[in-house]
């Protein structure tokens, strides 16, 4: 082969060509997304075909065949179960802290977080229409009315505001206990209400939220403790994460349930916090790998500058080593978080009535017998909101603790 | 006691102060801590159950079970002991967990690749298959395909018929292979190609070596086998199976093999819900190979399917298999949620065990001795496969 040099073809003018310009035109981005190739044009047309039909199945039996009045028959059983009507006001008033506090945190913090405010004040109302007594309605707009002031307020953007409004969600999760559970029998302002009561949303919310603050401690020290050079810390450590992680979670809850009176005779604990403890239990070992995870990716030279600074070793885990251990693993630590969301539904196979455990005394109901899909793919997309907000959620704080830019 | 001296101070120490033994004193603690804890618990069982009369043993695994499995996989009577109940109970485990790996897999390839189309339609559709599994929980996906999909299957009178296949509600009826006289010894032909691939494989290898230019391997193994397994499937006086087609019959079906609803729910809900995690494993391991990799190989000379088979795939395996394994591990832990809709694996069975006897610490510590066997030796293979595929990369 011969290497000849080509003579470049001139060019007529010698004017410059503008630079390409790519213009957004629905043609052109349907020939790039759509039908770029054969194949691809064959797949987008069988793919078409099938979303049609799968579309119009699911369509005319969501409007035509499905009767959804089991749901807005029970949307009460479905929120709260047995919860007693007269001390209902507890459970929303949880909903209207939680609304006020999260205005207050958005006005607060966020800029440009008119979508999310939107969405605050949205979820009432849309609610609000579903709902079918005036109770309901007039606590849905206490909500929405509390969360619209929260974020006026935060909108001044004072320092005792946000020293107020962290203060509001380190003790709002005792409050919620204090609410929903009340402060003994005989108490004349909140008297107890006895687990037994709880159910649906309310119980899945409260063994996630009790899980996540539970668990999360004391995941963090196994995580410490596996990466210790303490021989005996570590081995157990380990074991403990090894034996739970290498179990399905149905035997930990099962033990908790069964063994937890027998490790404790006398002392008579009851069905939830039982289910607590395990799910304390069992999501401890997952969280604690996930930030170990995170403390891995510390770089040695961080150990070493705090203690040349004169940084104590518990001073160097708490306050070096572990704000950024744990940033750094936020979407993984919130994935888990929905997994154990997710895992809660488990509850029902050791009794108690959670969302999913309410679905199936709703079915029960001599009224809504054989109504299994309907029911089933509501409690779905509950789950599914739910899930999705805490994702979109962990997105946000990713993006506002991201100083590294 | 070791004294330690330290440099910048002439004094020497008092041991209490030396750092080696307080750790020792803080271990010693922790370690006392939780032996006391354990015992305590160990004693705390041992006596409230002497209190109910019972004695802790494994001697209830020799009596009378008096309950019926749905499912079994080998002769079962209600006869028979508990401990061929658990027996059963882990059979059933195990073709759940098996046949659910295998078709996840197949099926979390497909979703992974399908997210790594250029085919906005086809990605976006992986995408919220994807997003759908992952934000409900498994439990309410298989009470759903259970309640709402296989038990609303009309009769089996009525049964939809898809080809040879019946679906009702009393099942997925299949044709299905009967073994004849003959099968024991087309199990020994099967044995035999197996070898013979193997030895041709080994052969081809050789070859290749020898005469130092790329020989097809793969191939040739393939065919050896089939070849092998073909002749001896027609030589053989009678054919090792025979098909047995599924009929109606009454209220149920003849011939051919019917899978519960139980069965096909949690075998169906597992592998979906699987599917989509291993299909983003399966898309990150891809992602993971970086383009030059296949950019070098096509200037070396590589053709596309010598290049997937050479360049992309042993680097993507490296990312993709230790989490594929974790959802393994899922996928059979996730099993033990047969027990909401009634299929009787090893925990299901063990359920109804401890509701006969009572024998909940018993049955507890077998089951999760089993997971726990399973999961540890998961692991193990993983970090043996771990340390090869480190050893290749240098």
């Amino acid at each position: 082969m011969s290497i000849q040099a080509q003579p470049i073809p001139q060019r007529p003018s010698a004017e410059p060509l503008p630079p390409p310009t790519e213009r957004f035109t629905v043609l052109g981005w349907l020939y790039k997304n759509l039908f770029n190739t054969w194949y691809n044009a064959l797949l987008t047309v069988v793919m078409v075909m099938l979303i049609a039909l799968a579309v119009r199945a699911v369509g005319e039996w969501a409007l035509n065949v499905a009767r959804w009045e089991v749901i807005t028959a029970n949307l009460r059983l479905f929120a709260v179960g047995q919860y007693p009507i007269t001390a209902l006001w507890r459970a929303w008033a949880c909903v209207v802290v939680l609304w006020a506090l999260a205005g207050l945190s958005l006005g607060l913090w966020s800029r440009r977080a008119y979508g999310s405010i939107a969405l605050l004040l949205a979820f009432p109302f849309v609610l609000g229409i579903l709902a079918q007594d005036e109770t309901t309605r007039w606590a849905l707009l206490g909500a929405a009315a509390a969360a619209a002031a929260g974020f006026l307020l935060g909108q001044l953007r004072q320092r005792w505001l946000r020293r107020l409004a962290l203060a509001g969600w380190v003790a709002y999760f005792p409050l919620v206990i204090v609410l929903i559970a009340g402060l003994g029998s005989e108490a004349p302002l909140l008297p107890s209400v006895p687990t037994n009561l709880w159910g649906g949303l309310l119980l899945t919310l409260l063994l996630t939220v009790v899980g996540i603050v539970f668990s999360f401690p004391l995941g963090v020290l196994l995580a410490l403790g596996r990466r210790s050079k303490l021989p005996i810390l570590s081995a157990l450590s380990v074991i403990y994460i090894e034996v739970i992680r290498g179990v399905p979670f149905v035997t930990v809850l099962f033990m908790a349930q069964l063994m937890l009176p027998l490790f404790l005779p006398g002392v008579t604990i009851d069905r939830v916090v039982r289910a607590m403890a395990g799910v304390v239990l069992f999501s401890a070992a997952y969280l604690a790998e996930n930030v170990r995870g995170g403390l891995q990716a510390i770089p040695r030279g961080q150990y070493e500058a705090a203690y040349a600074l004169g940084f104590k070793p518990w001073q160097t885990t708490l306050l070096i080593i572990l704000p950024q251990a744990l940033k750094a693993v936020i979407p993984i630590l919130v994935g888990q978080f929905i997994a154990l969301f997710k895992d809660t539904s488990l509850v029902v196979i050791v009794g108690l009535l959670d969302l999913m455990g309410i679905a199936k005394t709703v079915l029960a109901q001599p009224d809504f017998l054989g109504l299994q899909a309907e029911v089933y793919a509501f409690v779905a997309l509950v789950y599914g909101v739910f899930s999705f907000l805490m994702s979109a959620l962990s997105q946000r704080l990713e993006q506002r603790l991201n100083t590294a830019r | 006691m070791a004294l330690r001296r330290d440099v910048s101070s002439p004094l020497i120490q008092a041991f209490w102060r030396d750092e080696r033994f307080i750790r020792a004193v803080i271990q010693l603690i922790v370690l006392g801590v939780v032996i006391w804890l354990v015992v305590a618990a160990a004693n705390n069982v041992v006596l409230s159950l002497q209190q109910q009369g019972i004695a802790i043993g494994f001697d209830f695994l020799n009596n009378g079970a008096g309950f019926d499995i749905g499912d079994t996989l080998i002769p079962y009577t209600n006869s028979d002991t508990f401990g061929r109940a658990l027996l059963v109970g882990l059979l059933n485990t195990l073709v759940v967990s098996v046949s659910g790996i295998v078709l996840a897999t197949i099926l979390g390839t497909f979703v992974g690749i399908a997210r790594l189309s250029s085919n906005w339609l086809v990605n976006r559709t992986a995408w919220l298959f994807i997003e759908l599994m992952r934000n409900v929980p498994l439990l309410v996906l298989l009470v759903f395909l259970y309640t709402a999909v296989f038990l609303k299957l009309p009769r089996a009178r009525q049964a939809i018929s898809v080809g040879p296949i019946y679906l009702s509600n009393r099942g997925v009826a299949t044709p299905w292979g009967e073994p004849t006289d003959t099968w024991g010894a087309f199990l020994a032909v099967l044995a035999f190609a197996v070898a013979s691939a193997v030895a041709v494989g080994a052969g081809m290898r050789w070859w290749q070596r020898r005469s130092g230019r790329p020989k097809p391997i793969f191939l040739p193994m393939v065919g050896a086998w089939l070849g092998i397994s073909i002749v001896g499937w027609f030589a053989l006086p009678q054919p090792p199976l025979t098909l047995s087609y599924p009929e109606i019959a009454g209220f149920n079906f003849r011939g051919g093999r019917t899978f519960t609803p139980e069965f096909m729910a949690l075998l169906l809900g597992l592998v979906i819900y699987t599917a989509a995690f291993i299909g983003e494993v399966v898309r990150a391991g891809i992602q993971s190979v970086p383009k030059g990799q296949v950019e070098a190989a096509r200037a070396l000379g590589f053709g596309p399917g010598r290049t997937l088979q050479l360049i992309i795939f042993p680097q993507a395996l490296r990312v993709i298999v230790p989490p594929l394994t974790n959802q393994y591990l899922n996928l059979t832990k996730n099993s033990t949620l047969a027990v909401a809709i009634g299929y009787p694996d090893l925990f299901g069975v063990s359920g109804t065990i401890i509701n006969q006897t009572g024998r909940a610490v018993e049955m507890i510590a077998i089951v999760m001795a089993i997971y726990l066997s399973t999961s540890l030796f998961t692991s193990l293979l993983m970090n043996l496969y771990n340390r090869r595929v480190r050893l290749v990369e240098r």
